[in-house]
């Protein structure tokens, strides 16, 4: 992976992105950096503020909160987000298991990215919805 | 070390410990500290002579960098000089250090390239740094060997085997992309002289500081210059941090806004063609509706940037990434996926460290790199050479202080904000000790006992100092406030740390 031309192939098949024309998808490669962990890096930390939005190009990562293992992040899906629209440090550590490349986008340059995307935002609402949904399904099996 | 005979190429081919390859910065810098260890070690260099990228760009002759000559309480060979001085190269004699501004003529706080080139042509003769130049490395083995691992680099003069290979070689290939006739264009590196622009309408693909800096340079001769990429470009200023285009190249944006013959756009670049006029005719798509257009220009220039000219190394297994091919690299610009080969200079870009609020850390510049040279070095030699550093004692009562005089002074800290950090040890038998500078992803993974790392950091409002506490393996980040003077060692600071370490546990004895 490398130029913008392949990021913006890797991104047109992802939900997040599925809206977007071309020249947006470039827009979008421009716009981004890519990022390479290697297995066992850290991407985000638990706790530590001043974190960015990344999607997954290629690779797996745990999304690991106090020690525990929560989930299992792949291609095309995307964290971050939560701590960059609150503000707010995030709840758990990301580890990539395997190789990962991401493009990545820093905090500050989240909302105008948004706001300039509506279609990507919206997305990205629908996805965090899902999560929301199963975690309620998670908490109520559970009781 | 080998040694040469007078008037002989020094460092033939053969075996050593570390083979450094290139001359520029980067890799004088890494030879320096190498050297000091008494490390044996070869540096080879395709090039003539010493400064690698400054023998030639920045294309205007004058750099980005700045050094302040007569910065305010700071001594040229003290350690706080350093930061107001970003070209110098480190060293450990006092003659040695600081010595940028002898080379500069008054008229720029920004040194000239040839001035440039003459402080890292003196810092290498002070020093006594030899590179065997003209001596191009071609291609790479990885052995197993009952010695254990060994890469061989093979040059034009022959082979090198080493234990660690450390590439200091840039990131100096053009790049250009492959827009269909881009063959039209010519890239920033074979730009011409101004004065043949003259009259021209020109065409810049790229927002970045090299297309700033030619549109900057060539307002006087051009006849209308555009500058087109798919995203809006920014300032360094509107950033607050070396992200974006820098102060010297504003005058453009000022050119465009009053309708100044300068037009700045956010679109892609589709097509480039000859019309039947003879001029170049170049198609576009607007970034925010998708909309074609074209233009006419008399001449297109790519600056679209530079590649790492790493060879064969992708083939060996270093994982590469972005669109300049930088080498992912750990925390101590290790290659993340081949051991052994280490990276130096501006390629030491390639480890982001945290990147909080999307600043990254300055190691694409001298003023960022330098350190990580010294770092590496430290790390290289105390992991596999069996050097043992000073690790010098703080008394408890003095903690505080040396905190925030690190938080006020040190330049690793301020070049490579949130990236670099000045780490204290506080549990142990031995007492407090400065451990002195790692990198601050090292300290947040490494297990290790009690400790504190100061940083200064920057979220693109402000700058301030961020304490880092490991307490029982446990993290903690305590932000202090900004200052308006960037004085952190006021009263207000003293009370705001002390109550962090007051919090420690009363066995570290560090309040």
């Amino acid at each position: 992976m490398a130029t913008r031309d392949e990021i913006a192939d890797a991104i047109a098949g992802m939900a997040i992105f599925a809206d977007l024309a071309r020249p947006q998808l470039m827009g979008v490669a421009s716009r981004f950096e890519e990022a390479f962990f290697a297995k066992d890096q850290k991407v985000l930390r638990q706790g530590l503020t001043g974190s960015g939005f990344y999607v997954i190009l290629d690779g797996e990562a745990d999304v690991v909160a106090d020690g525990q293992k929560i989930a299992t992040l792949a291609r095309g899906e995307f964290f971050g987000e939560v701590s960059v629209l609150l503000g707010e440090p995030p709840t758990a550590d990301i580890v990539a298991t395997r190789p990962m490349r991401c493009i990545v986008l820093g905090g500050p340059a989240v909302e105008g990215f948004l706001v300039d995307h509506p279609k990507v935002m919206y997305r990205m609402l629908q996805a965090s919805a899902r999560r929301l949904r199963n975690a309620n399904r998670r908490m109520t099996a559970s009781q | 070390m080998a040694g040469s005979l007078p008037g002989a190429k020094p460092f033939p081919p053969g075996e050593y410990a570390v083979v450094v390859v290139g001359s520029g910065p980067g890799a004088l810098q890494t030879s320096y500290f190498l050297s000091r260890y008494g490390i044996d070690h070869a540096v080879i260099s395709a090039d003539p002579g010493p400064a690698g990228m400054f023998r030639k760009w920045p294309f205007f002759q004058r750099l980005l960098s700045w050094t302040k000559p007569y910065a305010e309480g700071a001594e040229r060979a003290s350690r706080a000089f350093q930061r107001w001085d970003w070209n110098s190269l480190l060293a450990v004699e006092p003659e040695l250090r600081g010595i940028a501004p002898e080379f500069m003529d008054g008229s720029s706080d920004f040194p000239s390239r040839p001035e440039m080139q003459s402080n890292l042509s003196a810092f290498a003769d002070r020093a006594g740094l030899e590179v065997r130049y003209e001596c191009r490395w071609e291609s790479t083995r990885h052995e197993e060997t009952p010695d254990g691992e060994r890469f061989t680099l093979v040059t034009t003069d022959g082979e090198y085997r080493c234990r660690f290979a450390i590439f200091a070689v840039g990131v100096a290939e053009p790049y250009s992309p492959s827009t269909p006739g881009i063959e039209l264009s010519v890239h920033y590196a074979d730009t011409r002289d101004a004065p043949s622009y003259a009259g021209k309408r020109l065409f810049i693909i790229g927002k970045q500081n090299s297309g700033f800096e030619l549109a900057t340079g060539l307002l006087q001769w051009a006849s209308r210059i555009t500058l087109s990429s798919p995203s809006p470009a920014k300032t360094s200023i509107e950033t607050r941090s070396l992200v974006g285009v820098r102060a010297r190249y504003v005058q453009p944006f000022e050119d465009s806004a009053l309708g100044g013959g300068v037009d700045i756009l956010s679109a892609s670049t589709k097509q480039i063609s000859r019309a039947e006029s003879g001029a170049l005719r170049v198609q576009l798509e607007r970034s925010d509706t998708a909309a074609p257009f074209s233009l006419e220009a008399d001449e297109v220039i790519a600056a679209t940037g530079f590649t790492c000219p790493l060879r064969d190394l992708p083939a060996l297994g270093v994982a590469t990434f972005g669109q300049s091919k930088l080498p992912a690299q750990t925390d101590f610009w290790e290659s993340a996926t081949v051991p052994g080969i280490y990276f130096a200079g501006t390629i030491t870009q390639g480890a982001a460290g945290l990147k909080k609020h999307g600043i990254p850390p300055n190691s694409g510049a001298l003023h960022g790199y330098r350190y990580n040279s010294r770092v590496l070095v430290r790390h290289l030699v105390a992991k596999e050479f069996g050097v043992v550093h000073e690790r010098p004692s703080i008394r408890a009562g003095d903690l505080r202080d040396h905190l925030l005089s690190e938080a006020t002074r040190a330049p690793e800290l301020w070049h490579q904000k949130a990236f670099l950090a000045s780490v204290v040890s506080l549990g142990g038998d031995d007492g407090i000790r400065d451990e002195g500078i790692m990198p601050l992803t090292h300290f947040l993974d490494a297990d290790g006992g009690d400790a504190i790392a100061m940083t200064i950091e920057a979220d693109g409002t402000s700058i301030y100092p961020v304490v880092y506490v490991r307490r029982d393996g446990r993290q903690e980040e305590h932000a202090l406030d900004p200052d308006p003077l960037h004085d952190f060692e006021r009263e207000h600071y003293r009370r705001a740390l002390g109550q962090i370490l007051g919090r420690l546990s009363s066995g570290s004895n560090a309040a």
